[in-house]
Formats: C-alpha cells, structure tokens, sequence
C-alpha cells in the first residue's frame, strides 16, 4: 500500500477514536456525572433509572445532533471552498444563516409557530434559507453558467440584506418575541423533536457519501476551472450540485441547531493543514473532526457555567477564533523559517 | 503523413477580438510554434484549440477526426497542455502529477494504481523531476514548476502536447533545459508538440514550423527560415531587426538594437 494511504488510514482510525471518546464524554458529563464505565451498565440495566432518562432523552439526542450538525458545517465548508478555490468561504457567508434567521424571524414575528406548531420554526429557517440561496444563485447565473466570483459577492449583500431586514423585524417587535428570535439564533443542540435530529444525521450521512462521487473534480479544481477541464473533468455541472449538496446542508443544521458559527471555517482549515489538499480525505476528515468539535464545545457549553448553558455558538466563535489564530500564527513562523 | 492538427477556416473569439481566416496543419511528430506580438491572438488560438473557447465557424480536426465529437475525457487523453502559470499550491510535486492521470480514470476510482504511480515516476524522471516528489509545488522554483508541468500533461500520455509560453518566466539555463527535454521527447518518442512562443531565437532553434500570427491572422507560416525575415518581423512588430544565421546551428537568429542605437544610424544614412 502507498506511504500516502496508510497514513490516511491511521488518521481516520485516530480521528474515529476520538469521535467515540468526544461521544463518552458527552454522555458522561453534565448536570449529573456520570462515571464512563457506569454509561453502558446504566443503558443495559434499568430502562426506568433517572440515569437513563437523562442518557436517552437528553444526552444522546444532543450527541446525535452534534455529530449531525457538526459533520454537516465542516462539510458544507470544506466543499464551497473546494468549489470557490477560496479558503475564507463558509456556509454562512453565501448568505444562508442570514435567510434562514430572517425566515424564523418572521415566523416568530407573525406568531407562526403559535398557530401551527413548533415545528414551523426550522421549516421557517430552511425556506428562508433555501429562498436566499435561489436569489444568490439566479443573480450570479448567466446563460446556464455560474461565475463564482460574482456569486460570492452576490452571497455576502443578500446576507448583509437579510440580517438588516431581521434587525428591523427586531426593533419593531415585542420583548417576547425579540427573547424568541435571540434564543434561536445564538444555537443549540437542545433539539426535543428526535425526528428532526435523525433527519438531520441521515441527511448529512447520505451527503458525505454523495460528495465522494465528486471528489475528482474537487480535485482537479485545485488547479482552477479551466486547468480541471483540459483534465477533462466537467466542472460546470459539479460547480452547481455541490454548491446545491453544500446549501442543503448548512441550510438544515441552521434550521434544526441555529447558527453556529465557524465550523464550517476552521475545521476545513485545521484539515488542510493536517492533511494537505487532496478532497479524496479532507471530505470525510472534515466531517468527522466537525462532529467531534461540536459535541465537545457542547459539553463545554453545558458545564462552564453549569447549572446554565452558555450558546454553543459562543463556544465554537471563542474557541475556534483563538484556535484559527493561533494556527495561522503558527503557519506564518513556519513559512518565515522555511524562506530563510 | 497524416496531420495531428489541422485548423480550417476557424473564425473565434470575443466580442472586441476575433481571430478570423485561421487556416494551418501540424502534421504528426512536428515541433511547431506559434509566434506574433502581445494581443495578436495567440492565446485565444490556444483556447479555440483546447475547447475553452467556442467556435463560431470553422473546425480543428484532431488526427483527421473533428475535435467536437471528442468527449472531455477523450480530448484530455489526446491533448495535454501545460499553462504558463502552473497554480498548484500546497500540493507535493508526485500528488500534481499523478493529476495527469484524471482523464483515465472514472467517478468511481478513488485510488491511482500501480501502473498511475509507475507511469508518473515515468515522466518525473524524464524531466528530472523525481527529486522534487515530496516537496510541495510552491517550494519549487519557475523553471522547476514549469518542468513538474510538462511532467504532468506527459503522464496524460497525449499525442499532442500543448505549451503556452513555457519559457516566459525563466532564465537561459532553465529555458533550454526545458526545451531540450521537449526536443528529446519529440524526436525520440514522435510527441508532437505546438507551443506559443515569445522569443524569437527559441523558436527559430527548436520549432521545425512557425506561425506567425497579427491582429487575429495568420500573417505567415512554413519554417522558420521562411517566417523569421527581417520584413515579416519588422511588419508585425514594428520593430527594427536585423536577421542571420545562427553560426552553431544555421538558424536563423533576430537581432535587436536600442532606441539609441537606431537614431544614430539613421542619423548617419542621412547624412550620406
């Protein structure tokens, strides 16, 4: 076997423990501690124990949720950078958790969710979301091609547009409904509808599978569109699926969890660095180093200062700013070095 | 002999350029070079040539065959280009150009092969780049890029290799070593070769066919010794030169003097 695949395999195998050990973590920390060995005999004995109920209707939905949405974020980021050659693009600044905050904004403004049901409230963030997406896409298309650049611009007016458009929806609205609107958007894996979170997972699953048909033109991307085409890769249909796969995706987490921020900025970065360029192990990497940065931040969220639960968005924006800071600083002293 | 590249009648181009009348045939196992000045169509020649750029009238037949009824995957296992600019950033030299092995293989091949490796080791020794695997391409120098390039559309295992100014960027060492792997490869494997060119003298010494292209035309093609005449050059490129043969190898050479230089004799014709 190449030097280069064994070493990929190591890293998955490395990447997969963790993600269990992140999983017995979560599990095992909170309100109520949990001793690790204690979680297995706790799910095999009594169905009936405090124990359990908090195991199975708390915490495992929450870990559920954090492997779901996190491996989705990572996802969708590393593959709208694959497709926008450009590593600051993330999920969000196309424009999407604006549409998807607006879109719940609304619904909370309008009392939505009152009339019909909670459920209203992530289909309100995936519409608003998805609708975005459609307006960012139409403006950018031309005669059935994408210019990207344009697109990328066209992401972050419509997404200042939206989260201006939501401020207003705020200012004018009551207390009650500002608390609402506030709560959503700072995130949370506190899901109840165990519907929703598997919908979730299975989406994002599917996905990471999905985004392997397109690993070669990610690949050949690398070297810019045209280069991709002389290799004879067709980019223009892969440009768009993926940017459809990616939306799909970050539209969802921020419909189900809010919005959380960075994921989908730092964890395809921290993968780059880790393992160069090649898509063929970013993709799942990414994923899996998502859902274990976001099912740890929520163990931080829910035990920093416990018995409250700080917005896991608050963690991921601290703890992945200082960490991204940090990486970079770091890769700046190596170039220096490495130029002398 | 069959031709590898024949272009008729092709009218291309954008909306405030268009190259029109192209008319010209690469037969098989040449080493031909497109000249002409900045703006004169080349590039827009080499994007008719690779697909990028569609056609409005006209066709390029690829080995007698028109090049529209290749798929991408097809034209890319045909022709291989290398760009004047090799963007590969942090990519290890051996991963950039086992690249070059994309048009083999399907969606569904996540893994080069034993043969992927060995025909790429294959061209990295050739252009004496295997040095260089595991260091990444933005480590490399231009010369040495360049050379990971050719390494690249090589393990594509074309017929036609494409360049587009592969000299541009480089001194005199790394352009004739670049050139002279190109040379070997065509007359030791028959790769026929087409490259757009700016300097004059290395077209002359490599290409055993110019084109001389101006203002979207072809203004002169045939071998160098019928395209580099002082009144061909001087026409197209408004410049004053004086030509002669190369003394070591025959061909013709161009020869520039500074602005100076030229008001002096021209001072001194008009005295006379």
């Amino acid at each position: 076997m190449q030097k280069k695949y064994f070493k990929w395999l190591l890293c998955l195998a490395g990447l997969l423990a963790l993600l269990v050990a992140s999983v017995v973590l979560s599990l095992s920390v909170g309100e109520m501690n949990l001793g690790f060995m204690d979680i297995f005999a706790i799910l095999r004995k009594s169905h009936e124990s405090m124990e359990y109920t908090i195991l199975s209707q708390i915490r495992f939905p929450r870990v559920l949720l954090g492997i779901a949405v996190g491996g989705a974020l990572s996802l969708s980021g590393i593959l709208l950078q694959g497709v926008y050659r450009n590593p600051l693009v993330e999920p969000y600044t196309l424009g999407i958790s604006g549409g998807a905050s607006l879109g719940v904004a609304i619904a909370i403004v309008f009392g939505l969710h009152q009339l019909i049901g909670s459920f209203v409230l992530p289909a309100a963030g995936f519409t608003g979301a998805f609708l975005i997406i459609f307006v960012v896409y139409t403006i950018s298309a031309r005669s059935g091609r994408v210019n990207i650049q344009t697109m990328l611009l066209t992401g972050v007016m419509v997404s200042f547009i939206a989260s201006s458009s939501m401020m207003l929806l705020m200012a004018v609205t009551s207390s009650e409904n500002l608390h609402g609107i506030i709560f959503w958007i700072m995130g949370s894996l506190d899901e109840p509808d165990m519907s929703l979170i598997i919908l979730t997972l299975v989406v994002s699953l599917v996905s990471l599978v999905l985004s392997y048909l397109f690993v070669q033109p990610l690949n050949a991307l690398r070297l810019g569109e045209e280069k991709a085409k002389h290799l004879g890769v067709n980019t223009d249909l892969a440009i768009k699926l993926l940017f459809l796969m990616a939306s799909l995706l970050a539209g969802i987490c921020v419909a189900v969890a809010g919005v959380i921020g960075f994921v989908g900025l730092i964890i395809p970065h921290l993968m780059r660095l880790l393992f160069g360029t090649d898509y063929r192990i970013l993709l799942i990497s990414s994923f899996l180093s998502g859902s274990i940065f976001l099912v740890v931040s929520d163990v931080i969220a829910r035990t920093i200062i416990s018995p409250n639960e700080l917005p896991i968005g608050v963690i991921t924006g601290i703890a992945g700013g200082i960490a991204f800071l940090l990486m970079i600083s770091h890769r700046s002293i190596r170039s220096t070095n490495r130029s002398r | 002999m069959t031709n590898i590249l024949a272009i008729q009648n092709l009218r291309c181009g954008y909306p405030k350029f268009q190259l029109s009348d192209i008319n010209f045939e690469i037969p098989k196992g040449s080493f031909a070079g497109i000249i002409g000045p900045n703006g004169s169509g080349k590039t827009t020649l080499f994007r008719a040539i690779t697909g990028i750029l569609p056609l409005k009238s006209g066709q390029i037949l690829f080995s007698e065959k028109s090049l529209k009824a290749f798929s991408l995957k097809q034209r890319a296992q045909n022709i291989a280009i290398v760009s004047q600019f090799i963007e590969a950033g942090d990519m290890s030299v051996e991963d950039y150009v086992l690249m070059g092995r994309i048009p083999y293989h399907s969606r569904f091949n996540f893994f080069e092969t034993d043969e992927d490796f060995a025909i790429a080791r294959k061209y990295m020794e050739l252009t004496d780049t295997w040095r260089f695997r595991d260091q990444l391409m933005s480590e490399l120098s231009g010369g040495e890029q360049q050379l990971a390039g050719i390494a690249r559309a090589l393990t594509q295992q074309p017929e036609l290799l494409l360049l587009d100014e592969p000299t541009s960027h480089l001194d005199i060492t790394h352009q004739v070593h670049v050139l002279n792997v190109l040379q070997q490869l065509n007359l030791e494997t028959g790769l026929s070769v087409l490259m757009v060119i700016h300097d004059l003298n290395l077209a002359s010494e490599y290409c055993d066919r110019l084109i001389l292209v101006n203002q979207g035309r072809i203004h002169t093609q045939g071998t160098p010794e019928e395209v580099l005449t002082f009144r061909n050059i001087e026409d197209v490129y408004q410049t004053v030169v004086v030509t002669q043969n190369n003394p070591l190898s025959g061909k013709p050479a161009v020869f520039l003097a500074s602005g100076k230089v030229i008001k002096e004799i021209q001072k001194r014709l008009s005295e006379q």
